[in-house]
Parts: structure tokens; C-alpha cells; sequence
């Protein structure tokens, strides 16, 4: 190892691809834009439909009802709803989204309420359309209301309280703290964007540095040099490794800089409710918006630097068997569902960091980040983590200089 | 001074089993003279200066060049050696200056050293004009002389040179041949790889003939002359490799 040729190649692969645009677009903008674009754009987009849809008047078709008068004027009387006529067939209309839904009230409704006789109330909604579910609960609300006050009325009739029919209520009350809760909802989540953008950044610098070089006929150059082959695969190394945390640090950067200036903007006003739903239903139910544990950042960043080298190295191999760029790409695109599956893994619920589980690379990572965000420090795991994960690393750098030294490879027509 | 001694290399290939792309070839080109490799298309000629550069290992046989022996000393016979072939590009994002300086740190030269050489090369080859502006945007003739100065950064003892004017136009093509010369004039060993007959007639000190990676004849031009009772290069070129039915027979592998 000469350190001397390592910086030399290194400064001059870092200004070689500060001066490529693809390699800037991944290494600098994506991961500066995506964070804020993703809490803001999508977040506020949502936020908004969602709301706008909560507070729209559903609009819905009466079937029948001819009999109860009564429950169709409260119907049209209530704010919530806007009755419109029939026109045609009622499953076309909910189909084509014309209504969001339809109410076939049976015939003998309010005499059946009077007398005693239990009815049916049929919702004919579309499965799955959000504004369809909103109309039909928002219906559904109106006849419990309605059902509550028959039953206090007949109970009153008979001289009976109301809690004989309800002998005890069931609350529910949050304990986890705040940082949990963001944890759980958000510790899946960033590692997975963390770890995407770590792969994708070090992806065209890697390409670039081996298979491009090969294709435009400087490796050869680079080759006569009097420069061991390992110094020149370091200092490679170093620069794909360089986008790789330029990406991760920029990434975890925008994302401080989204929730510092996201917080308040979800926490102030009325806004929160909607927010907090669009977050998570677990958000609601807690009460409180959650938040992330500072140090836990610092944790998740220590773990991904030797996943960061595993990437580098990985990459830097495979694309080194290509020709070409495109071919390179090819090898090394349909690579990214490799590292998805296992940080997706790491998103489903009862999968733990175990023994077991510690040792398999990226799903770890995933794993340990839920946890360092929501405060939790398993300090044997995350040793076995970040030796394991080191482990694999060496290797693939090792595979890499093995690689560099193989004719074969270099030269392969 | 390059030596070459029973080198020898093999490929596999899928298709057709083990290739020996270079067979048993011996020669020595001594400083001061250029030593033509005149081959066509496929007969070794690449792969023999690649073994020469150590940037392949020979299956057998050994070469030394500039007294170093390039199976045990890959980085000192690199360090003497300048090696240019229609392969060897530049780095298009970094300008002609960042380009040269680059090998000669990779060199081991110190900055200030490699200044004063940058200033003096770019005098000989009148590169100044556009010796700040990025490579991929150089003609061929530009292109070919920040080569050359990138060869010559370290003032290398060997010169080896692989088929350097295939698609070059006939200007920039003069350029390379007159610097080859001078390189030789300088006290330079050389060797140059073609399969331009005129090109081995106007240059070569000595001329190898090879042909499906074996050396079927070596000589002076006029030892050549001689032997094959030919005038015109190209008449020995196919006498020296069997006939035209022996070369069409090679051309097709």
C-alpha cells in the first residue's frame, strides 16, 4: 500500500466525477430533494386531499323510504350529506363515482321503530374508494346516533337508566413516549431511504470508475502507470465510498432540516389531526405528534458507514466484469430489489433483531434502526451488527483487488 | 533495452478451446533504434506489448526490459517504459494539463518537477493553446499529442508503441511518426507495432514479422530484401507468413 498513489487517485477520480452530471445529479441533488419533496410535496398533498375529501359533503342516493319520511328529511337536513335523486341504476351511480354511496332505507322503517320489529339499513358502497369508506362511515355514524336514541327512548319508556345496556366503558391510553411512537413510524421508514439513496449514490461513481473507464479506454492508460493494482482499487474505493456518504449525510441533512421545519409546520393549528393520519393512524390514537431521538441519528449513521464500504466495494466489483457502462448498469440494476427486500423486511412487524437476525447484512441495519430511533440500544446486537457487517465489508473489498488483479477481467473481449 | 525471451501466452476461449495468441517469440530491440512488429489484424501484435508493458503475464517465457525483469519487477519496468496505443485514452473531464500532471504524480515526481516538464513538453509539441481545456473536447491531433506528452511525463528509457496512427488522419499521423523518430534520436529503445508496410518501411531499424502469435522472419529491411528476393514490403509481409492463402486463412480465425 502506497498512500501517496491512493490520495493521488482518489483527488483525481473526486474531480473527475464532480465534473460528471450523472454522478452529481445522484451523489448531490436527488438526496438534498427527495427528503424535503417527500415530507412536504407528497405530505401536503395528502394532507390536503384527505381533508378536503373529510370535509366535502358526501354525496349519496336514498332508496326506498317512501314510508319514513322522517329519516330521509333528517338525512337531507344533515350537513354531512347531500341527497340527489336516483337517476337510473344506484350500483352504476356508486361505480361510476357519481354518489359515494346508496341507502336503501326498508320499507316500514319508522313504523318498524315504533312497533319494535328489528330492520335492516343497507350501505351500498365501493370497496377500497377512500371517499366511498368516508360516506358510508359518516352514514353509518348517523343511524348509530339514531339507534342510541332509541334504545335511551325505549329504556326511558320503560323506566329503565341507560347504563343497564352499558355496565362499563373501554378507553384506551398511550404510554410509550413520544419518541417511540416515531420510532415505530418513522424508523422503518428512514433507514429504508437512507440505505436506497447509500446504494444509488455509490452506483454511477462505481460504474463510472470501472466499466466506464474500460469503455472509453483509460484503464489501460491508467494501468501502464507504475502503480500497484491495490493502491489504484483503494483509492477508487475511496471516492465511491465518498459519494456514497456524501448521498447519506446530505440524505439525513435535508431530512433534520424537513422535520425541524415539518414539525411545526404539522403541529401548528388544526392541521395536526390530519396530519398526524396521514403519518399513521397509530400517530391519532397516541395523541401526539411524534418525534425522533436525536442521538438515535447518530447511531443509524455509525451503522451504515460499514455498509456504506460493503456497497462501495460490492459495486465496484460487479460492475468491473462489465465492457461497458450500460452493460455494468444492467448487472447492477436489478441489484437494488436485492438490498430493497431485506430493508423492507425490517419495516414488517414481528420481525426482531435476534441473534439470527443480526447477522443478516442490510435487514440488521433496518432492524437496528427502528430501535436506535425509538431510544433503544441493544448494545451486544448492534456490536454484532457492526462487526458482522465490517466482516463482510473486508471481504468484498478483498474480492475487489482480487478482481483488479485477474487479466481476465481487466481485459475481457 | 528489451529483451524478450520464449514469451509466450494462452487464452481460453468458449468456442474454440486454448488460443496461443503469442507463441515462443524471442527478440531485442537495443536502445537507440526502433524494432517494428509488422502483423496482421489478430497475429499477436497487442498482446505481445501488453506482455512487454506487464499488463498481461506471460504463460512462459520471460522479457526484461531497461534491466528489469517484468515478471518480478512489474512497477520499476513500468516506471521505464511510455506506452501509447490507439487504446490508451484520455481522460475526457480533465484538461490536458490535469491529465499529464496526474501520471506524473502516479510517476512518483514531485509537483515542481512535473511543472517545469509540462512547460517543456508543451513547448516541443506546441500544446499551449489548449493545454487548460478538457480533454473530450480535443481533435484527434490534440488528443494524440497530450498522449505523447503523457508518456514521455516520466522520461521513460522504453518506448513501446501499439498501432499509434490506426484512424488517424494523415497530419496527426505525421506528427506521431516524426515523434517516434525523435525518440529514437534521443537514445530511446522503441518498438512499434503496424500493419502499415509503408509505415515499417520508413522507420525501422528492424522488422519482426508475425503471424499467428509466432515471429516468422526478423531482420533489417535490406536482410529482408535479401532473403524473401522482394523490394516491396508487402510482398515480403505475405511471403514471410505463407502465401496469401495462409494470411486469408488467419484473417478469417
Amino acid at each position: 500500500m502506497n498512500w501517496h498513489h491512493i490520495v493521488t487517485v482518489y483527488l483525481k477520480e473526486l474531480r473527475d466525477s464532480l465534473r460528471d452530471r450523472r454522478t452529481l445529479i445522484s451523489m448531490i441533488v436527488i438526496p438534498t430533494l427527495i427528503m424535503p419533496l417527500l415530507m412536504f410535496g407528497i405530505g401536503a398533498v395528502m394532507t390536503k386531499v384527505i381533508k378536503s375529501a373529510r370535509e366535502e359533503a358526501s354525496r349519496i342516493v336514498i332508496l326506498g323510504g317512501e314510508d319514513s319520511p322522517g329519516i330521509v328529511a333528517a338525512l337531507k337536513a344533515d350537513q354531512r350529506f347531500r341527497v340527489v335523486p336516483a337517476a337510473g341504476d344506484y350500483k352504476q351511480m356508486v361505480s361510476e363515482k357519481k354518489v359515494r354511496l346508496a341507502v336503501e332505507i326498508p320499507a316500514g322503517f319508522e313504523a318498524g321503530l315504533k312497533a319494535g320489529a328489528p330492520t335492516t339499513v343497507m350501505l351500498y358502497h365501493y370497496e377500497g374508494e377512500m371517499k366511498s369508506g368516508l360516506g358510508a362511515s359518516a352514514v353509518e355514524r348517523f343511524f348509530r346516533d339514531l339507534r342510541e336514541k332509541t334504545i335511551e327512548s325505549r329504556l326511558a319508556d320503560r323506566g329503565l337508566a341507560a347504563e343497564v345496556v352499558k355496565p362499563f366503558e373501554v378507553k384506551r391510553q398511550n404510554v410509550a413516549p413520544p419518541e417511540k411512537v416515531g420510532g415505530n413510524i418513522i424508523g422503518g421508514l428512514i433507514p429504508y431511504i437512507i440505505i436506497i439513496l447509500c446504494f444509488t449514490g455509490a452506483m454511477y461513481p462505481a460504474i463510472d470508475l470501472t466499466a466506464g473507464e474500460k469503455e472509453r479506454g483509460t484503464m489501460e492508460t491508467l494501468l501502464c502507470s507504475p502503480v500497484h493494482r491495490v493502491n489504484i482499487v483503494l483509492g477508487k474505493f475511496l471516492m465511491v465510498m465518498t459519494a456514497s456518504i456524501a448521498t447519506m449525510c446530505l440524505t439525513l441533512l435535508s431530512t433534520g432540516v424537513s422535520l425541524a421545519i415539518g414539525g411545526s409546520f404539522f403541529t401548528g393549528g388544526g392541521r395536526a389531526a390530519a396530519a398526524a393520519q396521514a403519518v399513521g393512524g397509530a400517530a391519532k390514537a397516541a395523541g401526539v405528534m411524534p418525534s425522533i431521538d436525536p442521538v438515535g441519528i447518530l447511531g443509524v449513521f455509525a451503522l451504515i458507514a460499514p455498509v456504506a464500504v460493503l456497497f462501495a466495494a460490492v459495486l465496484l466489483t460487479i460492475s468491473l466484469f462489465a465492457k461497458s457502462y450500460k452493460e455494468a448498469q444492467s448487472y447492477v440494476s436489478p441489484l437494488i430489489i436485492v438490498v430493497i427486500m431485506p430493508a423492507m423486511l425490517g419495516m414488517l412487524p414481528g420481525i426482531e433483531l435476534t441473534a439470527k437476525t443480526a447477522l443478516v447484512p442490510i435487514l440488521n441495519l433496518s432492524l437496528a434502526c427502528k430501535e436506535m430511533l425509538s431510544g433503544v440500544w441493544h448494545w451486544p446486537y448492534l456490536a454484532l451488527i457492526f462487526g458482522s457487517t465490517c466482516a463482510y465489508a473486508a471481504a468484498a473489498l478483498a474480492l475487489c483487488v482480487k478482481m483488479f488483479d485477474r487479466e481476465e477481467v481487466m481485459f475481457r473481449e | 533495452m528489451i529483451e524478450a525471451l520464449h514469451l509466450t501466452k494462452t487464452f481460453k476461449d468458449k468456442k474454440r478451446g486454448l488460443i496461443k495468441a503469442v507463441d515462443d517469440v524471442s527478440f531485442t530491440c537495443h536502445p537507440g533504434q526502433i524494432y517494428g512488429l509488422l502483423g496482421a489484424n489478430g497475429a499477436g501484435k497487442t498482446t505481445t506489448l501488453r506482455l512487454l508493458a506487464t499488463l498481461l503475464k506471460p504463460s512462459s517465457g520471460s522479457c526484461t526490459l531497461a534491466g528489469h525483469d517484468a515478471a518480478t519487477a512489474g512497477l520499476q519496468v513500468r516506471a521505464n517504459v511510455g506506452f501509447l496505443a490507439a487504446s490508451t485514452a484520455l481522460y475526457g473531464r480533465l484538461t490536458a494539463r490535469e491529465m499529464i500532471t496526474y501520471f506524473g504524480r502516479l510517476n512518483g515526481l514531485a509537483d515542481a518537477e512535473i511543472r517545469t516538464r509540462v512547460k517543456r513538453l508543451a513547448d516541443e509539441l506546441d500544446m499551449h493553446e489548449f493545454l487548460d481545456r478538457r480533454c473530450d473536447k480535443f481533435s484527434t491531433g490534440m488528443k494524440q499529442k497530450t498522449s505523447i506528452a503523457r508518456t514521455l511525463i516520466h522520461d521513460p528509457a522504453v518506448m513501446i508503441f501499439d498501432e499509434p496512427t490506426l484512424g488517424l488522419d494523415v497530419m496527426t499521423a505525421r506528427t506521431i511518426v516524426k515523434f517516434v523518430r525523435e525518440c529514437r534520436n534521443r537514445g530511446k529503445t522503441v518498438i512499434y507495432s503496424t500493419h502499415v508496410m509503408s509505415e515499417v518501411e520508413k522507420l525501422c531499424d528492424t522488422i519482426g514479422i508475425i503471424h499467428g502469435g509466432r515471429l516468422v522472419a526478423e531482420g533489417t529491411l535490406a536482410a529482408l530484401r535479401t532473403r524473401f528476393g522482394e523490394q516491396d514490403m508487402e510482398e515480403i509481409f505475405v511471403q514471410a507468413v505463407g502465401g496469401e492463402a495462409a494470411l486469408l486463412a488467419a484473417l478469417k480465425n
